[in-house]
């Protein structure tokens, strides 16, 4: 009596029944046209890697590791340090998950433990369906619509109160014209957490109901069952959940270049800084780097950029195989 | 599923016969004929007329005609092309892209040659030519040695199409008069020496600044530019501390400021963040109605850029023609000479690879040139002069392909 | 889980501070979590409404069926973009769909040892990669070498990488699903393996391989940073794959950064032309899903 089983090893055991040594050409064929289409996928990552690396070869070697930590970058005196974009990078992604990453496991644990029947569903939807616009339109919205209010109103009144506590106000000084790290990291908040809430939302949902009932017969409260049994449960594939969006993150493009300034190669602690992130300098610079070692590093940020969002997403990955297995497409989020 | 598959496809239908209808078939003609007879000029486009006049008359052209000592044979253009290709790749500037859409859709109605041009500023120009991932580039900036040398075709023609002036549009509410600017206060301010509306530089020659007590907001270019390079060109020139610290090229290192992609976004961030100041092209500002300002040019007189003064500015600068025909004309001497004023340039391989892209090259420089600059003024853009249209002339014959000129 | 009980939490002590307190919490607790569900789709509403108002004043005939005309002139539409999304989304289908597809069934009907766990394991990952970063390789492999200048082709090439991954995984959830009793059944009746998986189980699974397919479709459409590097644009209208294509995410793009209010109100129309295609993709791989496995 098999229920849809996760694991297919009893077909295979079937296949070996009835097939015996005699597996028919037609299978053969079949399988080995599989395999190859499947065998494209890590062919494709060797390649982009490759391809890649060929092409950043002459600005590694010419910077080394000079090129991560300085952040001078002038084509003019080809000089290339990517460390300003490192640095908007960290910033603008730190922020969007200091924002979404509370905001979109709240999400979470409404869909999946307080929303009845007939909302959740919906609720769940609706949040999807922020990860199915695409994020030109997020530019073209935050551009428009965002920037200004945060120029005219938040950022003013953030410089305001917060510009004037002692340790804190470093972040938000400075003129406020809502081309920054904040606007782009409100927008990519708002971009990731509907990947963070899915992710989250499964998470939650492979949670065993004996955690819950356990507490609840203890005589908890809802959110104390939520709190002391469920979360600290799913806490590491939260902990996934939270880095898949910081990984979404990183790799944001389009929303990002339109809000973030595009300027400014030196570090400075304010928020209200515009700058670069490393997708957003690819983007500005890749068509018209016309010197080879221009070229050259514009590549390595992109091959940056490659290894960091690898490194982030694998991790992400086993924290949240960890909880629920191996197997998962809850961020296909449209 | 089908009945909701079925719509999209008959809309795709309809688009594609929607586009495939105006491209009339152009009617075969004889061999693109050895100049051996002058032809005459229809004046009505509807047939084709390939063979350039053997007669180096200029009154063949229906535009303005180069001066009598050029040799170069003049090309009508009238219709289609036997043995041109339908359809040309460029990329480049975004400073002259006004004219160029301009000219590009009307070229297409003429010749149903259609000309894609793609507006992603100089530097995607120049190095869109040197990978020869475009048929033919525009840069507001000409091309170093170092980047010719790069580039992997060959030879590259610089053709200029067009001057014009690069202004320094501001967005300051509650300003109504022009205001004056100075190559140091410009410099002062992209530097960010200059840093409130207010400063007493600004002030000085601008007595209404005096209660603008905001920070300045610049905005530059993002992206490789050529109207970047036109603008560190003349900082450069009337600032050495400029100089020192940032330079000139396409794409520099800005101390301050934001940085928008391409001239609309440059304008576009000027519009939208008050306290804002910017470079771009003269319609830029005038077709958005941003404020613009004077510059006080060498000879000390405050100059509106207007169209008279570019056109000053090149004959003060132009003394002699270039060779390669790659000036520089900022900063140019003469009362009436605007400063920051730039030539933009068409780049183009001397040896071709494609023969039917050669032919519809060739003939869309000519028409560039000549007839296409009477779309020049009503855009805000200033007409080459005769003497760097003669030149081009020589240069577009010198387009080879095989070892032929394209153009008998 | 929202259907347990929380009645079953009532406590004796009612009236004990100390109940009292944490009943408070729970409250609070609960407003929070409601406030945050609320928040997001406020948000998401705002953005929905804020594109369709500002985008119908857009939505004409001419929109839709002109291509765009010079700057400053009124007038014009970006039907050259909507047939390159058009024509792009098409090829990328014909490359990715195929190939995500068989790679879903080598991880269901074949996959087992180290391979499968590494396939499973990469296409994860090249779902998590950036996309301006699928458009560099892109442009470096087939823009610079292969066909040698900016095309269309290329840029279907660069969103059907996008799309493999995700319809990888929702055929493979998909195909999981369906029971094994069924194909032990038809392997016991002597088919084929590879007939067995072909008419048995994917016709069964067609409803999830649907909406695996037009999802990755829809994600796709919306990419704009490849498509920069690859297809460039066009103004005019191109069915040639090997010349340069116009996308409707990049004229959004060209038209939001732009001062002239032609183009920018252009630019919210396109943007809602965008939403609305993806919206109804969306819409139909839903209710392909909720329609019953097999029929």
């Amino acid at each position: 009596m098999t229920s849809p089983r996760r694991e297919v090893a009893g077909f295979t055991g079937a296949s070996r029944l009835t097939s015996g040594g005699s597996a028919s050409r037609g299978d053969r064929v079949f399988s080995v046209l599989v395999t190859l289409a499947a065998a494209c996928v890590p062919l494709l990552l060797i390649a982009i890697f490759i391809l890649l690396l060929l092409d950043a070869l002459p600005a590694v070697q010419r910077y080394g590791l000079g090129f991560l930590a300085s952040s001078d970058w002038d084509p003019v005196a080809e000089k290339f340090g990517a460390a300003a974009y490192i640095y908007g990078t960290v910033v603008t992604s730190v922020l969007a998950v200091l924002i979404a990453g509370p905001i979109g496991v709240a999400c979470a644990v409404y869909v999946a433990e307080y929303a009845p029947k007939w909302l959740a569903e919906p609720v769940s939807f609706l949040i999807t369906l922020l990860a199915a616009i695409p994020s030109i339109i997020y530019g073209l919205w935050g551009f428009r619509i965002l920037a200004p209010i945060m120029r005219a109103a938040v950022e003013p009144f953030l410089k305001n109160t917060l510009g004037n506590v002692p340790a804190v106000g470093a972040l938000f000084s400075g003129p406020t014209v809502g081309r920054d790290y904040l606007v782009a990291g409100v927008i990519l908040a708002i971009m990731i957490l509907p990947t963070i809430t899915a992710v989250s939302r499964e998470i939650l949902r492979a949670v065993p109901n004996t955690q819950r009932e356990g507490m609840l017969a203890l005589g908890a409260t809802r959110w104390e069952t939520i709190q002391r049994a469920v979360l600290p449960y799913a806490r590491s594939g939260i902990a996934g959940a939270v880095i898949l969006g910081l990984a979404r993150a990183l790799g944001e493009t389009m929303a990002v270049t339109m809000v973030i300034g595009n300027s400014s190669t030196q570090i400075r602690p304010s928020l209200f800084t515009p700058g670069y992130t490393l997708a957003s300098a690819i983007a500005n610079q890749f068509t018209e780097a016309d010197k080879e070692i221009y070229f050259s590093a514009v590549v390595e940020i992109a091959l940056v950029l490659l290894l960091v969002a690898g490194v982030m997403n694998v991790v992400a990955r086993l924290l949240v195989w960890g909880v629920r297995g191996p197997l998962g497409s809850a961020t296909r989020a449209g | 599923m089908k009945q909701w598959g079925v719509r999209p496809f008959l809309a795709a239908l309809l688009m594609l016969v929607t586009a495939c209808s105006p491209a009339a078939q152009p009617a075969p003609t004889a061999a693109p004929a050895v100049a051996a007879k002058p032809t005459t000029v229809p004046a009505p486009a509807a047939s084709s007329a390939p063979a350039p006049s053997a007669a180096s008359k200029p009154a063949a052209s229906p535009a303005a005609s180069p001066a009598a000592a050029a040799s170069a044979p003049s090309v009508s253009i009238t219709g289609p092309s036997a043995g041109e290709a339908k359809a040309l790749n460029a990329a480049g500037a975004t400073f002259p892209a006004p004219l160029y859409q301009k000219w590009f859709d009307e070229y297409a109605k003429i010749t149903q040659v259609q000309v894609n041009y793609q507006a992603i500023g100089s530097g995607g120009g120049i190095k869109g030519i040197q990978d020869q991932t475009i048929d033919f580039g525009a840069s507001d900036a000409p091309m170093t040695d170092e980047q010719l040398a790069a580039a992997k075709g060959g030879p590259i023609f610089h053709i200029p199409t067009a001057l014009g002036a690069i202004v320094m549009t501001y967005n300051i509410p509650n300003v109504k008069t022009k205001l004056k600017f100075t190559g140091a206060t410009i410099a002062g301010i992209f530097l960010g020496d200059i840093a409130r509306w207010n400063d007493p530089k600004l002030v000085a020659d601008n007595p209404d600044l005096a209660q603008i007590n905001e920070d300045i907001v610049t905005v530059h270019r993002s992206d490789g530019s050529g109207t970047t390079f036109g603008f560190t060109d003349y900082l450069s020139t009337v600032s050495p501390d400029w100089q020192t610290r940032v330079g000139k090229a396409t794409s520099v290192n800005w101390p301050v400021g934001l940085g928008g992609s391409g001239n609309p976004g440059v304008a576009g961030e000027v519009q939208q963040n008050p306290f804002s100041i910017g470079y771009v092209e003269l319609i830029y500002a005038v077709g958005n109605k941003l404020d613009y300002g004077m510059v006080k040019n060498k000879a000390g007189q405050w100059i509106d850029p207007t169209l008279d003064s570019v056109t000053a500015a090149a004959s003060a600068a132009l003394t002699a023609i270039p060779a390669d025909l790659r000036f520089s004309i900022v900063d140019a001497s003469g009362d009436t000479s605007y400063s920051i004023s730039t030539a933009t340039w068409l780049l183009a391989y001397k040896t071709q690879t494609d023969q039917a892209k050669a032919l519809a090259l060739t003939r869309l420089l000519w028409w560039a040139t000549h007839d296409g600059q009477k779309f020049n003024k009503d855009l805000q853009y200033a007409v080459v002069p005769d003497g760097l249209t003669a030149k081009s002339d020589q240069f577009i014959h010198q387009i080879v392909f095989n070892g032929q000129p394209v153009l008998p | 889980m929202a259907g347990l009980a929380p009645s079953v939490a009532a406590p004796f002590t009612r009236s004990s501070p100390h109940v009292r307190r944490r009943q408070l919490v729970d409250a609070l607790a609960t407003g929070i979590m409601t406030l945050c569900a609320a928040a997001a789709v406020l948000v998401l509403l705002l953005i929905l409404i804020f594109v369709t108002l500002n985008g119908l004043p857009a939505l004409n005939l001419a929109f839709f069926i002109e291509r765009p005309l010079p700057q400053g002139e009124a007038g014009g539409g970006v039907a050259p973009a909507i047939l390159g999304t058009i024509e792009m989304l098409a090829v990328a289908a014909i490359i990715g769909v195929p190939i995500g597809m068989s790679t879903a069934i080598y991880l269901t009907e074949y996959g087992r040892g180290p391979f499968a766990r590494l396939v499973s394991f990469l296409i994860d990952l090249i779902a998590g990669l950036p996309s301006i970063v699928i458009g560099v390789f892109v442009w470096a492999w087939l823009v610079r070498h292969v066909v040698g200048h900016y095309n269309g082709f290329a840029g279907g090439v660069a969103l059907a990488i996008i799309m493999i991954p995700i319809v990888t995984r929702t055929v493979e959830e998909t195909l999981r699903l369906v029971p094994d009793p069924l194909r032990e059944a038809s392997l016991g009746l002597g088919i084929a393996r590879w007939k067995t998986i072909l008419k048995i189980v994917l016709p069964t699974a067609r409803a999830g391989i649907i909406t695996g397919v037009v999802l990755s479709i829809a994600r796709a459409g919306g990419e704009t940073a490849p498509l920069l590097l690859t297809a460039l644009g066009n103004q005019f209208f191109s069915v040639d794959l090997l010349q340069p294509v116009a996308a409707l995410p990049v004229q959004i793009y060209n038209y939001a950064r732009s001062p002239y209010e032609d183009w920018q109100v252009k630019a919210w129309g396109a943007a809602l032309i965008l939403i609305m295609l993806i919206g109804s993709l969306s819409l139909l791989s839903r209710w392909a899903a909720t329609r019953r496995l097999g029929k």
